[in-house]
């Protein structure tokens, strides 16, 4: 049932309207509008009902496993939570001038100093919304800094073919072509693709290192010379930096500049997609392109934003207003309850998990990268069975596991893997869930082959069945019309 | 150990199974001369109790209790108590993507919902389900009316009446792709734009982009501004505050192709500038070139109603570096309770929390107008928001209200030139008559 199901004409949530005067006289006739304005009309337990009801249709971290590969969906202090929400950083509005505004500020110049020391980066912005806008902070710092150089011909991004999605998309919305690169066999770079593709009109490298393959790619000081050595810059991809944390800075493999995921690595809610934050580390011959607000400190002790005025070179601002707080907020209070021994026991337990859930599937499953050690996450492919009579597909296999309450790992990314999971553990697991989830898993794969229609008609559990996306993007239903879709 | 469950036991049962003595083995393949250097600015970790404490300290730092009459693009609302103690459940909080449909059916319906929500505010027929904030929303409605723009025009109209950090945010991430954003000025004494002063050929431009409010509360003439842009091939985009289309009439009505604005004032706290959230609706015809997560109702193979991911072959871990646009994600949790706080104030809710705001600004101004010297810069209605001359530069008058311990407005002398003498100020539904009288004594005192 959806919300506007709920509603009747006559009902309104009477604790929830503001009292007071209207008086709309000066606003004029034509400009007045006369449509409704397609809300409901419910009473406060019917909303209160409805959106439990709806929460408890979710899988979540709180309430299953969920090995989503590259995602690094751990655990969610709520204690962080608590502080983030605290009144004096809630009931802020951005205008608040700096002097009263140095405990959030001073927060928040902590977090960019911490940040930049993770990393071992010469100074953080913690200005993009989300990672996705980090890369393009990213992205436009490497043309700016081509551009202050007068190097106006370097129009090349190179990224290897198993980078996030993002990365091209990325590299292409800051104006740049993007070339592909090969892995070799064993997951590290083809350094030889690479030196075919570097040029005078190489901006710069796009890679994550551990790789989306689950590797640490073991050449990366060479990468980094030669794309240095051809005038291009390195930018780290900072979503698989829960598996180094501690135990290798991207400052120190060579890299100028890259984002982090907070919510990947700081821990910060998901939130069913969001809202993330994608603060921006850079080397010393970036800094002047950083996006603004900076959180500087005066002479006197005192914090104060820059913004355009002090930072003239700067690529600009992300959004209307400083960066994603709340957010960053959350992240600080995570890295101050792990503290500095406790980042790299993350990194540590967090690839602990992962080479032991992997030696529990090679029993059940191909592993892609047999020899190589898994860092935070690794891949197995589903090939033989998708390709035996059965026919049974990856995405089969993963519609089978929500029955048994454990959430898939990513499927089908990478793309240069068929029919693979991406499983990613993370460190808050225990090792009891690890091993029921390669029960699970050794399970399914019984199925799969005993009654291949079991496995491919899944899930049977779940609120609903298998649902129809071709239908669901031939039929474009995007907003309710106040219609029954069909029965149920 | 924080949020970590391994006892030494397991660790070490762990080991012998992959076969290993160390967990320090595992890391064998990162080379020796890359390894990190100890961390110098992460302090030694906290418990709970102390992270609380030490935050408290630093949020009390910021609680001087000053009464906000600031808007300028994030506005200070009632938010029933509902809407957080919803959106943060654990299945919505620590919920990812609904990449698994059926397993993530909380999040998709409530995007579903949002997405008619959206929609029917805005009087158009497709949302999407939220970017990150009005500002980027503005950035990537023009690539998309750039991208949908037959006469491939790479200009877009905007007015200097726009929200000035959206058009900084939307130059931040248009230039690179070879848009030129041409500024339209505003009429001195209106505060709104001439359509008659708008110059362009046919198919000299991608599209107008129409403030509705405007950033100094004023009303444009929308109706006119539309016509003049559809004439001459432009799409029409539209910048609005969610909260005024419960009484405005929607973009959808005086001609716009697309909708972007911030959802801030639909349940979400000001948090110091975020997280927000940016909306953005359009019509079916460029419902295939809209950026953003979209969701579609359908049904199971039994035929019973259910929600997915829809259209994904525009995004980028699909068409990679030929998607609409690199954004991967929304804004989830914001968008979850703007959806429950629309839900509970419901159609007639808006409408009073709109018309109490509106209501008291305009008590407002009439209080703050008279005293001498104190006059409406701009002639014609505002909404919920409006702009005074003062006698005296507005950033100093700002400046002495904090000691009476009122956020008095926006300077509008920092963005505009020949406006410093001007304060813009809002005052919401949150605001008693006696914050209002309070406000204009120390105004007063201050002149």
């Amino acid at each position: 049932m959806l919300i506007f199901e709920h509603s009747r004409e006559e009902r309104t949530n009477r604790a929830q309207m503001p009292r007071g005067e209207v008086a709309l006289d000066d606003l004029p006739e034509g400009q007045r509008r006369g449509s409704g304005l397609g809300l409901p009309q419910a009473s406060e337990m019917d909303v209160v009902r409805h959106y439990t009801r709806l929460s408890q249709q979710n899988f979540s971290i709180d309430t299953q496993f969920y090995p989503l590969g590259s995602c690094t969906m751990k655990y969610n202090p709520r204690g962080a939570n608590e502080a983030a929400m605290l009144p004096g950083f809630l009931n802020r509005h951005p205008e608040t001038p700096a002097r009263f505004s140095q405990g959030i500020f001073s927060v928040l110049y902590d977090l960019q100093e911490m940040l930049a020391d993770i990393c071992g980066m010469h100074a953080v912005s913690l200005a993009p919304a989300a990672g996705a806008q980090g890369e393009y902070a990213g992205v436009a710092m490497i043309r700016a800094y081509h551009e202050a150089h007068g190097n106006h011909d370097r129009d090349e991004i190179i990224v290897p073919d198993s980078a996030h999605g993002t990365n091209p998309a990325t590299a292409s919305m800051g104006g740049f072509k993007t070339v592909e690169i090969a892995t070799k066999p064993d997951g590290d770079i083809d350094l030889e693709s690479l030196e075919e593709a570097l040029s005078e009109r190489t901006a710069g490298l796009m890679i994550t290192n551990p790789s989306t393959l689950g590797l640490f790619e073991r050449g990366i000081k060479e990468i980094a010379d030669k794309v240095h050595d051809a005038g291009g810059l390195l930018y780290y991809d900072g979503a698989n930096l829960n598996a180094i944390l501690g135990k290798v800075r991207p400052g120190e493999m060579g890299f100028d500049v890259m984002h982090f995921n907070l919510h990947k690595t700081f821990s910060t809610p998901h939130g069913g997609g969001g809202p993330g934050a994608g603060p921006v580390g850079v080397s010393e011959r970036l800094l002047p392109f950083v996006p603004v607000p900076l959180v500087a400190e005066g002479e006197d002790g005192s914090y104060f934003l820059e913004y355009e005025q002090q930072r003239p070179q700067t690529i600009g601002r992300m959004t209307a207003f400083p960066a994603n707080i709340g957010v960053l907020l959350r992240a600080y209070a995570y890295i101050r309850m792990v503290g500095r021994e406790g980042m790299e026991r993350i990194a540590e337990h967090a690839v602990l998990n992962s080479n032991y859930l992997m030696e529990k599937l090679r029993p059940h499953y191909k592993v892609a990268y047999p020899e190589r050690r898994a860092m935070h996450e690794f891949i197995l492919t589903l090939e033989d069975l998708a390709k035996s009579e059965a026919h049974v597909a990856a995405m089969d296999v993963a519609k089978r596991m929500l029955d048994y309450g454990v959430h898939a790992p990513t499927a089908y990314f990478p793309l240069s893997v068929p029919e693979c999971f991406l499983v990613e553990p993370t460190e808050s697991e225990a090792k009891e869930t690890l091993d029921h989830f390669a029960d699970v898993l050794a399970k399914v794969r019984q199925e799969a082959e005993s009654e291949p229609e079991t496995v491919k008609n899944a899930p049977y559990t779940l609120p609903v069945k298998r649902l129809d996306d071709v239908r669901a993007a031939k039929e474009l239903d995007l907003a309710w019309n106040g219609e029954r879709k069909a029965a149920g | 150990m924080p949020f970590i469950p391994h006892t030494e036991a397991d660790v070490r049962e762990m080991l012998d199974t992959i076969g290993v003595s160390s967990v320090e083995e595992l890391f064998a393949e990162i080379p020796e001369n890359i390894r990190a250097k100890p961390l110098e600015k992460v302090p030694e970790g906290l418990s709970e109790m102390e992270l609380m404490r030490l935050m408290r300290e630093r949020a009390a730092r910021d609680e001087a209790g000053l009464r906000t009459f600031v808007g300028a693009g994030a506005y200070e609302h009632h938010i029933p108590a509902a809407v957080w103690e919803l959106a943060t459940r654990g299945e919505y909080y620590s919920a990812y993507t609904p990449y698994q449909a059926e397993a993530s059916q909380g999040t998709l319906q409530t995007i579903y919902e949002f997405q008619t929500m959206v929609a029917g505010l805005t009087g158009l027929e497709a949302a999407n389900a939220s970017l990150y904030d009005g500002g980027t929303a503005l950035a990537e409605a023009i690539l998309m009316a750039v991208r949908a723009h037959k006469g491939k025009s790479h200009k877009v109209l905007v007015p200097e009446t726009v929200h000035p950090s959206y058009r900084r945010v939307a130059h931040s991430f248009c230039e690179a792709q070879g848009i030129t954003l041409e500024t339209v000025p505003y009429d001195e004494a209106t505060g709104v734009v001439d359509p008659g002063a708008l110059v362009g050929e046919a198919n000299e431009h991608a599209a107008l982009v129409v403030p509705q409010p405007n950033f100094f509360g004023r009303l444009e003439d929308a109706e006119a501004l539309a016509s003049w842009a559809k004439e001459r091939g432009a799409l029409v985009i539209a910048v609005v505050n969610p909260m005024s289309l419960a009484l405005l009439t929607p973009p959808g009505e005086w001609g716009a192709d697309i909708a972007v604005g911030e959802g801030q004032p639909l349940g979400l706290p000001m948090s110091s500038g975020g997280p927000y959230l940016g909306l953005m609706a359009t019509t079916k015809k460029l419902v295939r070139q809209m950026p953003g997560r979209l969701v579609a109702r359908t049904v199971d193979t039994d035929g019973k109603e259910g929600f997915a991911l829809t259209l994904q072959a525009r995004e980028q871990h699909i068409r990679r570096a030929k998607a609409k646009s690199n954004i991967c994600t929304n804004q989830g949790l914001a968008m979850t309770a703007a959806t429950i706080y629309m839900g509970l104030v419901g159609e007639e809710g808006l409408k009073q929390a709109a018309g109490v705001s509106h209501t008291n600004t305009r008590k407002l101004v009439d209080r703050l107008t008279a005293i001498d010297g104190v006059e409406q810069r701009f002639d014609g209605p505002f909404f919920h928001e409006a702009a005074l001359r003062l006698p005296k530069p507005a950033g100093k008058v700002v400046e002495a209200l904090q000691d009476h311990g009122i956020l008095a407005g926006f300077d509008l002398g920092r963005e505009y030139d020949g406006l410093d003498d001007t304060l813009l100020v809002c005052a919401t539904e949150t605001k008693t008559d006696a914050d209002l009288d309070a406000f204009a004594e120390a105004l007063k005192a201050v002149l």
